[in-house]
């Protein structure tokens, strides 16, 4: 009895082998440069309120990440991607 | 040392067709004659923005892309557009070398291609 009341508080092990191994879009299909006038490619990577999607989710490297930050920005201010947009 | 510059700039959605060439060859005429090497200068067209600039909701975009060895052009250019009612926005980058290779690569339409 004791024992079983145990094993109810112990945390679970997670299995991190079937966690899959990110990878980077742009080494992958070997994209150099990142257009800031191309509002359907950068819309992949903000979410539905305007913002940056974190590279712990889209997978990005930090070289290609902060080239998609910095188009992004771009974009912002030529009107072809929000600054923010409502979530509905 | 020669850069290569890219410019793209917002026109007044309220302008007639005539109008809007006529703008555009002036801010040409004005790159040329400070000696400039024109590679690319085409009309992007007519878009929605997704927030309004200057109480408007759309825009003609246009695109300059052009070598220079001077920075004082660009100066000059932007203090016209500023002067300018026409233009809402503007934008002026300098290409690294990958930037350069996309360009060529873009004006020969091979990313079209790929969307169709």
């Amino acid at each position: 009895m004791k024992s079983q009341f145990n094993s109810a508080l112990q945390n679970e092990s997670i299995d991190r082998s079937r966690k899959q191994k990110k990878i980077c879009r742009f080494k992958k299909s070997g994209i150099k440069y990142i257009d800031y006038k191309d509002p359907i490619f950068l819309k992949q990577f903000i979410n539905d309120q305007g913002k940056i999607l974190p590279r712990r989710i889209t997978g990005t490297s930090l070289k290609y990440q902060k080239k998609v930050a910095q188009a992004i920005k771009r974009a912002r201010h030529l009107g072809l991607l929000p600054y923010s947009a409502d979530s509905q | 040392m020669n850069r290569n510059y890219e410019t793209v700039f917002i026109l007044n959605p309220v302008l007639s067709e005539k109008q809007l060439k006529n703008i555009v060859k002036k801010y040409q005429k004005h790159l040329e004659k400070n000696k400039v090497n024109f590679i690319c200068n085409e009309s992007l067209g007519f878009k929605n923005l997704s927030y309004p600039i200057k109480d408007k909701k759309t825009g003609f975009f246009h695109l300059f892309q052009y070598t220079s060895d001077k920075i004082d052009v660009i100066k000059n250019l932007e203090t016209e557009f500023i002067r300018d009612d026409s233009i809402i926005r503007y934008i002026t980058v300098s290409l690294c070398k990958d930037g350069i290779e996309f360009n060529a690569r873009r004006a020969k339409g091979e990313f079209n291609k790929k969307k169709k």
